[in-house]
């Protein structure tokens, strides 16, 4: 059980902590000003890691090995330059230069590999660390696969991996998910990869190329530490989950309020329980009726639960972007953040919700620490 | 000897005080400077080694496109944050 959150903003990281009367509060930040994309608090070994993206003056990787009390600017992933003459474009033929955008996710490898860190980029590229951030190498295998240049901006120019798994089981068996690029997995710690994202379903794409996997864009993609085979997804259009490994993806067709989302968690231990907070549809991005809900599944999405209770009700606009959804390791606290600022916290899987702040900057990311 | 001296903003991140220098062009001498702060080539120019989009040179008050340009002893070298990044 956590009683720590990392919550990373446009405007600094935030350390949320659960203080002795039960109430969760602001202890302290760091990075104030600063654009903070991700953070992350290794379970292995208790350092610290901040994404920051500077806009002028690029994207930076930071590292404290002392709960936060001080931070060091480490290595940043790097991309190489391309062959001589070599100009990349993307389906559309708007170039993609081979240079760090952003860091847009943050993964801690197995506990049998301490140091190794794993970090999916914009644009595009997979990088891993052996020496806890010091350094970093792009993961050639998956970045000179043919299909990666078929992949396409979602929210973005240019394509992302937003979403790392390490399967708790075996280290060398990571599945990352693309937007807009489908899910793609190694079971030989990157040398090699697979797509994995059949029966996936693409609205946005003609017909006859709805159900490409390599065209999907799965806002989000988590794995069950419990049941590693299982897997929740969050697509642009609808919520898909695997049971099998990723080797096949099912819509959830009974999913209310709305199929539109970024965020998903499933419970660390009972893999028919999720949460979702959906969205009015991809082309406002608000909430519906501009109540803030969050959904829950405890029956593998066959039925799902609407969530209200502690969550505002009327005129709210809150969206919450795809990192900013966490879940701790008992599965009854859940914290998510909103790009209007406010964050919420439950003690009871989320049956009752608690306003932490309402006037954070955007809230990019959360994560219990 | 040139002199080079860095937007404010960028001291917040990395502290760069003002340096003389003695590169015989903008880009020896933003070199030389970042051998006095190594931490700073990563703000200001990308992985390849090209100035970040949205900085700026200045040489005499003129912004220049190009780094190859020669220098003279009294040149002053300004690097800023563009307006376009935002």
């Amino acid at each position: 059980m956590s009683d720590l959150l990392l919550v990373s903003t446009r405007k600094g990281l935030f350390s949320v902590k659960r203080t002795a009367n039960g109430r969760w509060a602001v202890a302290d930040v760091a990075f104030l000003g600063d654009n903070v994309t991700l953070a992350l608090a290794d379970p292995r070994d208790g350092r610290r890691y901040a994404a920051l993206d500077h806009g002028h003056f690029g994207a930076k990787l930071h590292r404290s090995a002392d709960g936060g009390a001080s931070w060091e600017e480490v290595g940043v992933p790097a991309y190489p330059e391309p062959p001589e003459g070599h100009v990349e474009t993307d389906p559309f033929g708007r170039p993609i230069p081979w240079k760090l955008q952003r860091i847009w996710s943050l993964e801690p490898g197995h506990g049998t590999q301490p140091g190794v860190l794993w970090a999916g980029t914009l644009p595009g590229g997979l990088f891993r660390s052996g020496d806890h951030g010091a350094s970093w190498s792009l993961v050639r295998s998956l970045w000179d696969r043919p299909e990666r240049r078929a992949w396409m901006g979602g929210g973005t120019d240019v394509p992302g991996i937003h979403s790392i798994c390490v399967d708790p089981r075996d280290g060398a068996r990571v599945t990352v998910a693309v937007s807009c690029g489908g899910v793609w997995r190694t079971e030989d710690g990157g040398a090699t990869w697979a797509c994995r994202a059949q029966g996936m379903r693409a609205a946005y794409m003609p017909p006859e190329r709805a159900y490409d996997p390599n065209v999907q864009d799965p806002h989000r993609v988590v794995q069950c530490p419990a049941r590693p085979d299982v897997f929740w997804s969050q697509h642009h259009n609808g919520v898909f989950r695997s049971l099998d490994d990723c080797a096949s993806w099912e819509e959830l067709a009974e999913v209310p309020v709305s199929g539109f989302g970024f965020a998903v968690a499933v419970h660390p231990s009972d893999p028919a329980t999720a949460w979702l907070v959906p969205g009015v549809d991809d082309q406002r991005r608000i909430p519906v009726d501009a109540k803030v809900v969050v959904l829950r599944t405890r029956d593998g999405g066959r039925s799902f639960q609407t969530l209200r209770k502690g969550l505002p009700q009327k005129h709210a606009y809150d969206l919450v972007f795809r990192h900013a959804l966490a879940v701790d390791s008992t599965g009854e606290r859940l914290a998510f953040g909103s790009t209007t600022g406010s964050l919420w916290v439950t003690e009871d899987g989320g049956d009752a919700w608690m306003t932490v702040a309402e006037h954070l900057p955007p809230v990019y990311a959360v994560q219990f620490g | 000897m040139p002199r080079v001296s860095f937007t404010a903003n960028l001291q917040r991140h990395v502290p760069c005080p003002p340096c003389t220098v003695d590169g015989r062009t903008t880009r020896e001498a933003l070199d030389q400077a970042f051998g006095l702060y190594p931490r700073l080539r990563g703000y200001v120019l990308d992985e390849h080694g090209a100035l970040r989009h949205h900085v700026v040179v200045f040489v005499n008050g003129q912004a220049v496109s190009g780094l190859l340009d020669p220098l003279g002893e009294s040149d002053e070298v300004v690097v800023m944050q563009a307006l376009s990044g935002g």
